[in-house]
């Protein structure tokens, strides 16, 4: 960048060439040097832990033998959050395609009513539930329950999965449909057997987003729960406790947090083109 | 007639009688298919909604007996709590979280798409890295809040990453202003990939040949990009902006976890309510949930109406799509 004023045209042109590598590298820095962090924090020994060398000393993995020893319960924790988002995404999948299905396919009178009161709960405070839900469940005997922490993220994870459905499904040839009825398919027959295939992409990356969005819910599941064997991951992750008492174990949490997100990481950047078409289509989140 | 024929029955059209007809039982079948997420979406969001504002009327005996236990009890208060949020004794508490809530907001709001812009237009520019960039600005958003508020309370640590890249040994986690700095690059770091993602699909919109031709007119770089870019994006900018603006009226992870939640320079109106219904006060924490509620439904439909954001556009437009390409061609057969 600096040598945009130098000598010569050439060497000017050539600069300004390189500058879109600059502003890329610059990109990549700004998004993955924390995360680099993070994953290299985790690998250092305990005794080495505030060093900081671009890579450790010495790589260790005794903080993550750490994350599932003592009284930390990541594994159950781990089942927990599984639990819990892969409930919230498929019961979100079941009521919410049928719903997108209507507002892709259907014309009905208050349609764009239906699709603002959809996109309105989006906006809607997590909080806003926490009181009357936490007395409801306290009333009921949920605490301390997977269902006291799904019912709550069915608010947002609906919602967004609905958005992202409608968005899919408009994109479908419904021709098709239309000439599966026409050969003698019901309505019903036309869509399992010729929209369900083609949708099933969208469905998947729908499936994709919504479970990330319940994977990392964190203010229901702090509220709801104050067992340590129904904690999920996040909540888990921020509440782990130290050997030396009051110190926050980093490393540990670092370790932790490297279980929790290079998987996710690693099937976002799979499925990432899906991913990019459902959040810019959708805009949620 | 476009739509008529994408009702997607298998009919020859045959005048208005049918027509109605076919809305009809579309009303129906879209009522019946509509029905379970209206239902849910009533149970866990409209029922929560009102029964915080029937809670925020009402307050708990707060006293703990002689054995310790809480005693049970409500009072009809009126509008007690809400007296006592904005001018009572915890009045300084509650404009204190709601100036953050409004600070946080507008900082990290105008960072986040200042640098998604940028970003979008870098993503845009650039052709051999852009699949690279683009799995990158992934990983933020991908990494949940509190993670990441865990993440950058051991890079803000005293002897921590942060301290040492800048020579400063500035006390970024402890309550103060350097806290609400660390909350807001927190947040910008996660947030700002998804405006630049949201822009790169507007920009990738435009046609070339708008630039070329502005070129051609004699527009500098910086004229093309106020006077077309800018313009021609905006749709999806606002969109993007108002659910950033939303998303930040109500945080909770980030403070909670990077700072710690009831600290005074990262209180916000979630983290004040949580806190007051984790002490059990329920009614002024629901008083607390509801001013927000309020506050984050007034924002948005002063957006809407203002800005004109158009939040169902895009269901409204890619509607439109196959109606004039796919439906256009059926009509002109059928009309044939």
């Amino acid at each position: 960048m600096t040598a945009i004023p130098a000598t010569g045209p050439s060497l000017s042109k050539r600069a300004r060439g390189l500058l879109p590598y600059l502003g890329i590298a610059a990109c990549a820095l700004w998004c993955l040097a924390p995360f680099y962090w993070m994953v290299i924090s985790a690998f250092r020994r305990p005794q080495d832990q505030f060093d900081n060398t671009v890579v450790p000393v010495r790589w260790s993995l005794e903080n993550f033998t750490a994350v599932f020893s003592g009284g930390n319960a990541f594994g159950r924790a781990l089942l927990n959050s599984l639990v819990v988002a892969g409930t919230t995404t498929l019961l979100t999948l079941l009521v919410g395609v049928v719903t997108a299905y209507a507002l892709a396919r259907l014309s009905f009178p208050f349609k764009n009513a239906v699709l603002g009161i959809i996109i309105a709960t989006t906006m809607f405070p997590g909080v806003s539930q926490l009181v009357p839900l936490l007395k409801l469940f306290t009333g009921i005997g949920w605490i301390n329950t997977y269902q006291a922490m799904v019912v709550p993220s069915l608010g947002f994870a609906l919602p967004l999965s609905v958005w992202l459905l409608t968005t899919f499904f408009r994109q479908l040839p419904f021709e098709l449909e239309q000439a599966a009825m026409v050969d003698g398919c019901t309505r019903g027959q036309a869509f399992r057997r010729i929209i369900v295939p083609l949708a099933a992409p969208g469905v998947f990356t729908t499936a994709i987003i919504t479970f990330i969005a319940a994977w990392n819910e964190y203010l229901i599941a702090l509220s709801m729960v104050n067992e340590k064997d129904m904690q999920t991951a996040t909540v888990a992750i921020s509440k782990f406790t130290g050997i030396s008492g009051f110190d926050q174990p980093f490393g540990t949490q670092m370790a932790a947090g490297v279980i929790v997100t290079v998987p996710l990481v690693i099937v976002v950047l799979i499925f990432q083109r899906r991913i990019v078409a459902g959040l810019t289509a959708g805009g949620v989140k | 007639m476009a739509t008529t024929i994408n009702e997607g029955t298998p009919v020859i059209p045959t005048g208005r009688s049918r027509r109605a007809k076919v809305a009809d039982s579309g009303g129906r079948l879209a009522a019946l298919l509509l029905s379970p997420t209206m239902l849910v979406l009533a149970l866990v969001i409209g029922y929560p909604v009102l029964a915080g504002f029937r809670e925020s009327l009402f307050t708990r005996g707060e006293g703990l007996d002689a054995d310790g236990f809480v005693v049970e009890g409500e009072r009809f208060v009126g509008l007690d709590n809400y007296a006592a949020i904005f001018s009572g004794d915890r009045a300084t508490a509650f404009w204190n979280a709601f100036g953050n809530t409004t600070f946080f907001t507008v900082t990290t709001v105008f960072l986040e798409t200042v640098i998604g812009v940028a970003m979008a237009l870098i993503m845009q520019r650039a052709f051999r890295g852009r699949a690279f960039v683009r799995a990158s600005i992934l990983v933020p958003w991908a990494i949940p809040t509190a993670i990441s508020g865990l993440l950058w309370r051991w890079i803000f640590q005293a002897d921590g990453a942060a301290n040492a890249v800048l020579g400063t040994d500035i006390l970024w986690t402890a309550d103060g202003p350097a806290a609400k700095t660390a909350v807001i690059i927190a947040e910008v770091w996660k947030t700002s990939p998804f405006i630049a993602l949201l822009v790169l699909a507007g920009l990738q919109m435009i046609p070339r040949e708008v630039y070329e031709a502005a070129q051609v007119d004699g527009a500098g770089a910086l004229q093309r990009f106020w006077r077309i870019t800018l313009p021609l994006v905006k749709p999806a900018l606002l969109v993007a902006v108002l659910f950033r603006m939303l998303d930040v009226l109500r945080m909770f992870d980030l403070p909670a976890v990077l700072v710690g939640v009831n600290q005074k320079s990262v209180q916000t109106l979630t983290t004040i309510s949580w806190f007051e219904a984790s002490n059990l006060r329920y009614g002024s924490a629901a008083a607390y949930a509801t001013v927000l509620f309020v506050y984050i439904a007034v924002i948005s439909y002063l957006f809407v109406k203002l800005l004109g954001a158009d939040i169902i556009g895009q269901a409204r437009e890619v509607r439109k799509k196959p109606a004039t390409k796919a439906g256009a061609k059926t009509v002109r057969k059928v009309a044939a």
